[in-house]
């Protein structure tokens, strides 16, 4: 991709305190671009900070170091009133429909609420628009004057998609939409986003552990191992060979239902370390089935193994 | 092979102020001795609420078990036990693990305490003996450390390890059926291939029989010999895991096979959903509970309630299509043998 992308994170870091002194570090040096119009995806196991990294992003959390450009600009430098514009174009869709909706809002209110900041229009013009925002996002008129609990979750998450689509954005952080869903409402939804996308133009950053559906709607991915992101990579090489031990394991663990033919679990030993107290070296060398002595001591850097195709590991090119 | 467990024509309700709701609607199935049998469905489907059933834990959140159901365990009318009688089965018999390991493990004791209080629930053993086999369990379900472990809190363990606590607390005792109520839904892919490894391996070494609750489809075919498709209550399609995967008959199974995104599948073409919600469970059952929502439904599956058909010993349709006059339909591409890549 030649474009220019949208945004250009670099060595981003974010650091929570943490009792006694020390720190988690959740964000640990993680590198990459978004392009615009594509959906980028950040996988890992809970833990391993992809959502951190959605959030430092858009500013909900300040970062530790490491600097983050949009459109060429850093985000950290920002005047107040491009931060506003900032804030408006870029917009989350959040994990769990029942707690991100006010219970005592009426979907109308909810959807509205955000948009009144930004734009100057007359009271019928935003009824007018809550109509059109609840038509794209697949429900009727009369939702407006319901309240969240009236809803079911698929139902629930559209009205978070129809308040982010009302600032007009074009950057969207969806952080495990579609986790707390059913299976036939999780495609529903994701039909959604993927028509939403390409009518509209939007950019995606999909945080999601489900691996399928992550295949399924991504351009291109990032895997993320205790703060770190261990491969990086369009989707079609990702899932053909990963070249990474991590990504090979996680993969492997797919429990699939196309079972004509099954390929090796790959058994990962133990359970992730504490991010507070990472191993040294490589940080995947304590349960990586490879690791050798100069896992253990130097810290691999991110290299570009094949065209497009980045990964954090020594070894890889000999796997 | 012997029955363990046999459910006949098991009807549940719950008393709302809105009404009646009929969550499980006429259920009935066989599990044999060392089976796997798998419930999956959406939610609100009444495969939990059937699985409770089966243990008898439904009093407390209402529901009521109505005139005619049976369940026969072990060869004893559960239905008719005293509390006291219940209690000696569940737990050492019959024993249970939900899918919440952090509100189902108490958090004011010790992990090594809620393991020997199950045991001394049900045998007279003293302390020192009860240790020992609870620190014999935590290696049974492969927790490093056992002995330390033993005085740690549910909170100061990951997701996993709280899950592979409740399986040694469940498995405590032997039981001969173990119910596995949405084991891995909160963990992540590599935690639920570790446990459904863990699961498999003590089911073949303790002679278990499992019914396995879950949503997830890729879950049971690894995991499950028997498979049951529940859907508003009732079962709408039943078979061995080969059955269900490589010749699904249900469009409703279809469905639900065909929203999981397969990987012959062209990246962000739509996928498969099925449009509509699940029927009012208040109302009573009149047609197929399907009709609605499918796209196959004939003029008859409005008026009459498809019987289950069976095309093999295991294998059981609810739906009008298995009907010798209904029309061939094909099932959509990319499900079942129809597709390897």
């Amino acid at each position: 991709m030649s474009k220019q992308p949208l945004f250009e994170i670099k060595n981003l870091k974010r650091y929570f305190p943490a009792k006694g002194g020390k720190t988690v570090k959740a964000v640990d040096d993680v590198t990459f671009d978004i392009f615009p119009g594509e959906t980028f995806s950040l996988v890992g196991e809970s833990g391993c900070g992809k959502t951190t990294c959605g959030r430092t992003i858009l500013g909900v959390y300040p970062k530790t170091s490491g600097s983050i450009l949009y459109e060429g600009e850093e985000t950290a430098k920002m005047s107040k009133a491009q931060l506003r514009q900032f804030r408006r174009r870029n917009q989350m869709i959040f994990q769990d429909p029942y707690s991100c909706l006010d219970p005592r809002m009426t979907i109308g209110t909810i959807i509205q609420e955000g948009m009144n900041v930004h734009f100057k229009r007359t009271p019928a013009q935003r009824n007018e628009k809550v109509t059109e925002l609840l038509f794209k996002v697949g429900l009727t008129a009369d939702f407006a004057s319901r309240f969240p609990h009236e809803l079911s979750g698929g139902q629930r998450q559209r009205i978070g998609i129809a308040r982010a689509l009302a600032m007009e954005p074009d950057f969207i952080v969806c952080d495990e939409p579609i986790a707390a869903l059913d299976v036939s409402i999780q495609a529903q939804v994701i039909n959604l986003m993927i028509d939403l996308q390409q009518e509209m133009g939007l950019t995606y950053l999909f945080i999601s552990h489900d691996l399928s559906m992550v295949r399924h709607i991504s351009d291109r991915i990032g895997v993320m191992y205790l703060g770190s992101l261990v491969e990086l990579s369009p989707t079609a090489p990702l899932y053909e060979k990963p070249l990474h031990p991590y990504t090979q394991a996680l993969f492997s663990a797919i429990p699939d239902v196309h079972r004509g033919k099954k390929e090796q679990r790959i058994h990962l030993q133990g359970e992730i370390p504490s991010p507070i107290n990472p191993p040294s070296g490589c940080k995947f060398s304590s349960r990586c089935p490879y690791a050798q002595d100069r896992c253990h001591e130097e810290a691999p850097a991110l290299r570009e193994l094949e065209k497009d195709h980045f990964v954090t590991c020594h070894l890889a090119a000999q796997l | 092979m012997d029955s363990l467990l046999t459910v006949k024509n098991l009807n549940v309700s719950f008393n709302t102020y809105a009404g009646e709701v009929k969550a499980v609607r006429g259920v009935s199935f066989d599990l044999g001795v060392k089976e796997a049998l798998a419930m999956v469905g959406e939610s609100g489907c009444g495969k939990t609420v059937t699985s409770k059933a089966v243990m008898r834990l439904l009093s407390r959140s209402g529901g009521i078990i109505k005139e005619g159901s049976r369940i026969e365990f072990m060869g004893q009318d559960i239905l008719g036990l005293s509390t006291r009688e219940l209690n000696r089965i569940r737990g050492s018999k019959m024993s249970m693990i939900f899918q919440d390991s952090m509100t189902s493990l108490n958090p004011t004791m010790t992990i090594g305490n809620q393991i020997m209080e199950n045991i001394f629930t049900h045998e007279k053993t003293t302390r020192q003996k009860a240790r020992e086999r609870a620190i014999e369990l935590l290696k049974l379900v492969e927790i490093p450390n056992p002995e330390t472990r033993l005085k740690n809190y549910p909170h100061q363990l990951s997701g996993g390890m709280r899950q592979r606590v409740m399986i040694a607390i469940a498995l405590a005792l032997n039981p001969s059926l173990l119910i596995a109520d949405e084991p891995t839904t909160a963990l992540d892919v590599t935690i639920q291939a570790q446990l459904m490894d863990l699961l498999r391996s003590l089911k073949e070494r303790f002679s278990m029989s499992v019914i396995l609750v879950t949503h997830d489809l890729g879950v049971v075919a690894d995991f499950a010999d028997k498979v049951q498709v529940m859907y508003a209550g009732t079962i709408v399609e039943r078979g061995t895991v080969d059955e269900i995967f490589d010749s699904p008959r249900h469009p409703y199974t279809w469905a639900l096979l065909s929203s999981i995104p397969g990987r012959a599948q062209e990246s962000k073409s739509k996928l498969y959903s099925l449009q509509g919600t699940p029927p009012d469970l208040l109302l009573p059952l009149q047609q197929c509970p399907f009709a609605p929502r499918c796209q196959y439904c004939m003029p008859i599956c409005k008026k009459a309630i498809p019987k289950e058909n069976f095309l093999t010993d295991t294998h059981g349709v609810a739906c009008w299509l298995q009907h010798p006059m209904a029309p061939k339909v094909t099932p959509p591409a990319g499900i079942g043998g129809y597709d390897h890549e």
